[in-house]
C-alpha cells in the first residue's frame, strides 16, 4: 500500500486530534484577528442605536444549551447595547430548555451593568422576562393580539398588569421591533406570524448551521438584520466595542478552517492519485 | 473563590471531557454523560411544560382557589380542552388508540388553518415576488444590467433550480442544460451551508475548551490560558489512559483452543 492509499485509510481520530490541537494551541496564542462588519449585522446595531431611550424592544431568546456557544455571545452583546441605550426589554423564551439560560443571561447582564457601569437596571421597570409557553406559533399569534393572552403572569408568576413597564403595553404594536436569537426552526414562525401577520420589524441571530438558509428573507425585507453564528456574534461584539468570547473564538475559527481545508486538499489529492494508479475503482 | 460555583463547574468539566471521549471510542464515561443529558433535559422539559403550560392555562383556570372537585367557580369550559388532552393518552392503547384521533384531528385543523395562508404568503409568494421584482426594478430603472447583477444571478439560479426539480420533461437537450446549471447553483448553496455548518460545529468545541480553561482559571488562581490548556491536555490524556485500562480489564479473554 503506497503513501496516498494509506492517507485515504487514515484513522479519522487523527483528524480529531489535529483539529483539537489546533484549537488548543491557537487559544494559547494571542494575536489580533481582523473582523469585518457585514451590513446585515450592522443594520441590527443601527436599529438599536436609532431608538429613543424608553422605547420597547422584544428580545426573543429561543435557544437551548446545545446552541449556547453561538447564541449566548449575541445575547450578551445585544442586551448590553439595549440597556446602555436605556431601551426597555420584553424577553420571552419559546424553546422549552431555554428559560433557565435566558434568566441567567438577564441576571448576569443586570449584575454587570451595576458592577461595571454603575447603572442600576431594575426588573419590572427596565426589563421583564415573560418566560416560556408551549407551541411557539400559537404564542406568537396571541402576543400579536395581547401579551396577556399567553403570558398573564411573568416568569416569576407576577401578574403582567402589575408590572410597571408593562402598563400600556398591549401587543407588538407597542414594541419597535423583535430581535430573535434562536437555534430552532421557530424562526419560521416568527417570520410568517410576527412579520407576516402583524408586520413586526424582525431581526434574527441564528446558528451557523441555519444562517445560509435565511438570507433570502433578508433580501425580501421580511427580516431587516441577520447575525450568523459565531461570526455574527463576533461582529456584534466589535460593534458594541466589547470584545468577548465570540471575538476570541474567531481567532481559533480561522486556523481551524485552514486545517480543515488542508485535510480536504490532502483527501482529494490522495483520492485522485490513488485512482490514477488503479488503487481505487474507477 | 465561590466553592459552590467551582464544584458545579468541575462537574461540567468532567461531563464535557466524558462527552468528547466518544471521539476516541464509545465508553462508559460517554454513555453516562449522554444518559444524564437526556434525562436532565427530559425532566427539565416536563417540569417547564407542567408549570408554564398545564398549570396556568388549564388547572388555574378551572380551579380558582377552590377544592379540586369544584370546578364551577372557574372557567368550566376549559374542561373541553382538558378532555381532548386526556384523549391523547389513548395512543398507548392498541384497542382504543382510535380515540386519540379526535384531538389530533382538532389540533391539525387549527394548526393547518393558521399555518397554510401565512406560510404560503410569507414563504412562497413573498419570495417569488421579490425574486422577480428586483430584476424588473433593475430593468425599469434604465440602469446597466450590471448594477443589479446579483439579483439577475439569483433570478437565473432560481429558474434553473426549479427546472432541476421539474420531472414532467426529460432532462435532455436545452432542458437538461438548464437543469445542469440548476445543479451548480444548488451546489453553491450547499457549499455555503456546509461552510457555516463547519463554523457552527467548531464553535461548539471552542466554547467547551474556553469553559474548561475558565474553570481552571477559577480554581487554580487565574494563571492564564497557557497553564490551563496544558492541564486540559493532561486531563484528556489521563482520561484516555483510564479508558484504555477499563477496556483492557473488561475485555473478554479469547478462548484457547487445544
Amino acid at each position: 500500500m503506497d503513501f496516498f492509499s494509506k492517507l485515504i485509510g487514515l484513522d479519522r481520530r487523527w483528524v480529531f486530534l489535529v483539529l483539537g490541537a489546533v484549537v488548543v494551541i491557537v487559544l494559547l496564542l494571542e494575536f489580533p484577528t481582523p473582523i469585518r462588519i457585514n451590513p446585515e449585522v450592522k443594520s441590527v446595531y443601527d436599529f438599536v442605536e436609532g431608538l429613543e431611550p424608553g422605547s420597547y424592544v422584544h428580545l426573543a431568546l429561543d435557544y437551548d444549551p446545545g446552541t449556547l456557544a453561538e447564541m449566548h455571545p449575541m445575547t450578551y452583546a445585544i442586551m448590553e447595547q439595549l440597556l446602555a441605550r436605556k431601551i426597555k426589554i420584553i424577553m420571552t423564551s419559546l424553546s422549552p430548555n431555554g428559560p433557565g439560560m435566558a434568566e441567567e443571561a438577564m441576571l448576569n447582564i443586570m449584575d454587570s451593568a451595576r458592577i461595571l457601569h454603575g447603572r442600576e437596571v431594575v426588573y419590572g421597570q427596565d426589563i421583564v422576562f415573560l418566560g416560556y409557553k408551549p407551541y411557539p406559533g400559537i404564542v406568537i399569534l396571541s402576543m400579536g393580539q395581547n401579551y396577556r393572552i399567553s403570558f398573564p403572569n411573568d416568569y416569576y408568576n407576577t401578574p403582567v398588569d402589575s408590572i410597571p413597564m408593562m402598563q400600556g403595553v398591549i401587543n407588538f404594536d407597542n414594541v419597535e421591533g423583535v430581535i430573535l436569537i434562536t437555534g430552532t426552526s421557530g424562526v419560521d414562525f416568527w417570520i410568517a406570524y410576527a412579520n407576516g401577520r402583524y408586520n413586526v420589524r424582525l431581526a434574527v441571530g441564528l446558528t451557523g448551521v441555519m444562517a445560509a438558509d435565511y438570507y433570502p428573507y433578508l433580501k425580501s425585507g421580511q427580516i431587516f438584520g441577520l447575525m450568523g453564528g459565531m461570526l455574527g456574534a463576533a461582529e456584534y461584539e466589535k460593534l458594541v466595542n466589547k470584545l468577548g468570547p465570540a471575538s476570541e473564538a474567531m481567532r481559533v475559527q480561522v486556523w481551524t478552517h485552514v486545517a480543515i481545508i488542508v485535510f480536504i486538499l490532502i483527501g482529494n489529492i490522495s483520492y485522485f492519485v490513488s485512482r490514477r494508479k488503479g488503487g481505487l475503482g474507477k | 473563590m465561590n466553592w459552590d460555583t467551582f464544584l458545579w463547574t468541575t462537574l461540567g468539566v468532567g461531563l464535557t471531557l466524558s462527552t468528547f471521549s466518544f471521539l476516541y471510542r464509545d465508553n462508559p464515561f460517554y454513555r453516562f454523560s449522554e444518559s444524564l443529558y437526556v434525562g436532565v433535559s427530559a425532566g427539565y422539559f416536563s417540569m417547564i411544560l407542567w408549570y408554564n403550560g398545564l398549570v396556568p392555562t388549564l388547572i388555574d383556570r378551572l380551579w380558582v382557589g377552590q377544592p379540586w372537585w369544584q370546578i364551577w367557580g372557574g372557567k368550566w369550559w376549559y374542561v373541553i380542552p382538558g378532555i381532548l388532552g386526556l384523549m391523547m393518552w389513548f395512543r398507548f392503547s392498541k384497542k382504543k388508540s382510535w380515540i386519540s384521533r379526535y384531538p389530533i384531528a382538532f389540533y391539525l385543523g387549527i394548526a393547518t388553518g393558521a399555518a397554510i395562508p401565512l406560510e404560503m404568503q410569507n414563504r412562497v409568494n413573498r419570495q417569488m415576488y421579490d425574486t422577480i421584482r428586483s430584476v424588473f426594478e433593475t430593468i425599469n430603472s434604465g440602469q446597466s444590467v450590471f448594477s443589479g447583477i446579483n439579483d439577475l444571478i439569483i433570478f437565473v439560479g432560481v429558474l434553473c433550480g426549479l427546472f432541476y426539480f421539474f420531472f414532467s420533461l426529460a432532462h435532455k437537450g436545452p432542458i437538461g442544460g438548464v437543469a445542469k446549471v440548476g445543479i451548480y447553483f444548488l451546489m453553491v448553496g450547499f457549499g455555503a451551508s456546509f461552510g457555516y455548518t463547519v463554523m457552527g460545529r467548531i464553535s461548539l468545541f471552542i466554547q467547551r475548551v474556553q469553559y474548561v480553561r475558565d474553570w481552571f482559571d477559577m480554581g487554580f488562581g487565574g494563571s492564564g490560558g497557557a497553564a490551563a490548556i496544558v492541564w486540559i491536555i493532561i486531563l484528556l490524556m489521563v482520561l484516555l489512559v483510564l479508558l484504555e485500562i477499563i477496556r483492557q480489564v473488561t475485555k473478554k479473554p479469547t478462548q484457547q483452543t487445544t
